[in-house]
């Protein structure tokens, strides 16, 4: 409980740091946005009526403290170019970006477990050797050329789907998640090839310890040796590694939304990249930041439980 | 049920090993990068075909004898423009690894030797950097200072800094407490001296593998930023630009999207394949 409570007080301490280092990086961009948004007709007093309205005649920290508390009520500000606020625009995409992330690591976790330990399994095998070379193959294949092939194939061959094309939830739950699968797959391939690689070596690794000597010594046969013992200690640096695939399935997210047109927070960002939206900007890369840091926290929180020598530390 | 079947690989008796079976890792690595690189050097200086040169007539052509990968919506010989592109590609991802290696390199030589404050700070700062995705972090920096060649170079340059310097540090602190090192101390050989001479070539063995993953995550997220129309912008050349044009000709012109997508696969499968052989062969060795 010390431990969780420690950990709390740091994630805090982490979201209160990274929050304003993504409000630094946005203050420090090159020209007024009121200049932006007045164009050709923008005139001094206006420039300063605008940035008074906006609060750009106050200090820094001031103006990170008063977006703090605005940002934590809910109130995520007005996007330049839609003046619409913000806090709608990301919540009408979040759903998508959040259901896409949660079925790609899904897809993750499902493939690679068995997978890993089948090949560790059968060390040196046939299968060992082919899923090796296949490995090496996947994780070389861009996420993007991913989602390229699998449109090509099932969307425009297969006529799965229509590229480009979409369907909410609300419309139909199962082509939704027709929908959903082929970007989260194209996101999930090289993440399954690292972790299968990843889970097969640290088990192998556990293998060769003297208390699976032990084991074997008392009679235990190689599958149930790796099973109930192995197993449990091999899984715990695998746990960090799929804490960072949480965090970086939310990155390819951004590429595999741009390449099957899905409607989420990825291409708003892109999209208020290009236009110097910052606000929305702004709000999407909080947010993503928020999730890497929480995810790390929740890696930190099982780790710990999956390993109780952490704890005594 | 017999024990000595589950121990590693070097513990076995010298008989099992395949010690005559050639290191295919190796041999097809290095074919596929020769492949690569040459297509690469010559569209430096020669392509088949120009690469701006537009055909009306030519549009679409499927793969065929006078252009062995077909054309692209302008009529343009495609084998041209993967050349052109891979060439782009490839001296952006030398780039980014040269300034992250370097820095890198010195940053993580010198906190490892030194220790200190500053080693603890750099190092929680590195961990910081890691922690969040790549491509966040380089398009929160694109929105700051803008899209282009080289501010591609630049962001993924200094994004590139904590893994090298990590892993030099890493192995410098365990090199400096060497006997050729105390050795060298006390022939009054100055701590630079020791850091760049001494230790440094001794980490070569690690910085290999860095800088062969670290250029496969160059062209990796150099192909993507320019996918997604934030990295490199047209004039320039790239891979990551071709995919996207590609991707609306995908129902008309599949082989567009597909031999720029297997260059840029290519461009990876073969370093890496070369690493994996030769960490084979020094296990072996």
């Amino acid at each position: 409980m010390k431990y969780v409570l420690r950990k709390l007080t740091t994630l805090i301490i982490t979201l209160f740091i990274v929050s304003l280092l993504a409000f630094l990086a946005f203050q420090v961009i090159p020209g007024s946005p009121a200049t932006n948004m007045l164009g050709t007709n923008a005139t001094p007093e206006k420039i300063a009526a605008l940035e008074a309205e906006l609060g750009f005649d106050q200090p820094v920290l001031v103006r990170y403290g008063n977006w703090l508390t605005d940002f934590v009520c809910g109130d995520w500000g007005t996007s330049y170019s839609y003046s619409l606020p913000v806090k709608d625009m990301v919540m009408e995409k979040l759903p998508n970006t959040a259901a896409l992330v949660l079925l790609a690591f899904l897809i993750v976790v499902a493939a690679s477990f068995p997978l890993g330990i089948a090949l560790a399994k059968r060390e040196g095998g046939k299968l060992d050797k082919c899923m090796t070379v296949i490995n090496q193959v996947c994780m070389s294949i861009p996420p993007v050329f991913v989602g390229i092939l699998l449109c090509f194939v099932f969307g425009i061959t297969l006529k799965v789907f229509v590229p480009g094309g979409f369907v909410t939830f609300s419309e139909d739950p199962v082509t939704f998640l027709i929908y959903m699968l082929f970007p989260a797959l194209s996101v999930a391939l090289c993440r399954i090839a690292m972790t299968v690689k990843m889970l097969r070596s640290s088990i192998l690794d556990e293998m060769n310890k003297d208390y699976i000597r032990t084991a074997f010594s008392r009679g235990r046969t190689r599958a149930d040796a790796l099973k109930k013992h192995a197993l449990r200690n091999a899984i715990i640096p695998v746990i960090a590694f799929l804490a960072v695939t949480a965090a970086e399935l939310v990155a390819g997210t951004i590429i595999a939304e741009q390449v099957f047109a899905v409607p989420g927070i990825g291409r708003l960002l892109l999209a208020s990249i290009s236009a110097r939206d910052f606000p929305v900007a702004q709000a999407i890369v909080v947010l993503l930041a928020a999730w890497v840091v929480i995810v790390n926290f929740i890696a930190d929180i099982l780790y710990q439980y999956m390993d109780p020598r952490i704890r005594i530390q | 049920m017999n024990v000595f079947r589950f121990k590693n690989q070097k513990e076995r008796p010298e008989s099992l090993e395949h010690k005559d079976s050639p290191n295919y890792y190796w041999v097809i690595g290095m074919a596929i990068s020769a492949l690569m690189l040459v297509l690469i050097l010559v569209g430096y200086v020669w392509t088949p075909y120009s690469t701006t040169e537009m055909s009306g007539r030519e549009k679409f052509l499927s793969p065929c004898l006078s252009h062995p990968l077909g054309t692209d919506n302008f009529g343009r010989d495609l084998l041209s423009r993967i050349m052109e592109g891979a060439g782009s590609t490839f001296l952006i991802a030398l780039c980014v690894i040269l300034i992250g290696g370097i820095i890198g390199t010195i940053i993580g030589s010198l906190t490892g030797y030194f220790g200190g404050m500053a080693d603890v700070v750099l190092m929680r700062v590195c961990d910081a950097i890691t922690a969040f995705p790549s491509i966040l972090l380089a398009l929160v920096l694109i929105a700051v200072i803008g899209m282009g060649k080289y501010q591609i170079i630049l962001i993924l340059g200094i994004l590139f800094i904590p893994s090298f310097a990590r892993v030099v540090r890493g192995e410098v602190a365990k090199q400096r407490t060497l006997n050729y090192v105390q050795a060298a101390r006390l022939m009054g050989a100055s701590h630079m001296r020791i850091i760049f001479l001494h230790i440094l070539p001794n980490t070569i063995q690690v910085l290999l593998p860095i800088l062969t993953i670290g250029f496969n995550n160059a062209v990796l997220a150099e192909a993507s930023m320019s996918y997604l129309g934030v990295g490199v912008l047209p004039p320039d050349a790239s891979l990551g630009r071709m995919l996207s044009e590609s991707q609306t000709y995908l129902a008309k012109a599949p082989w567009y999207a597909l031999f720029t997508g297997l260059a840029i696969v290519l461009m990876i499968l073969g370093p890496s394949l070369l690493m994996e052989g030769y960490q084979h062969r020094k296990r072996k060795g």
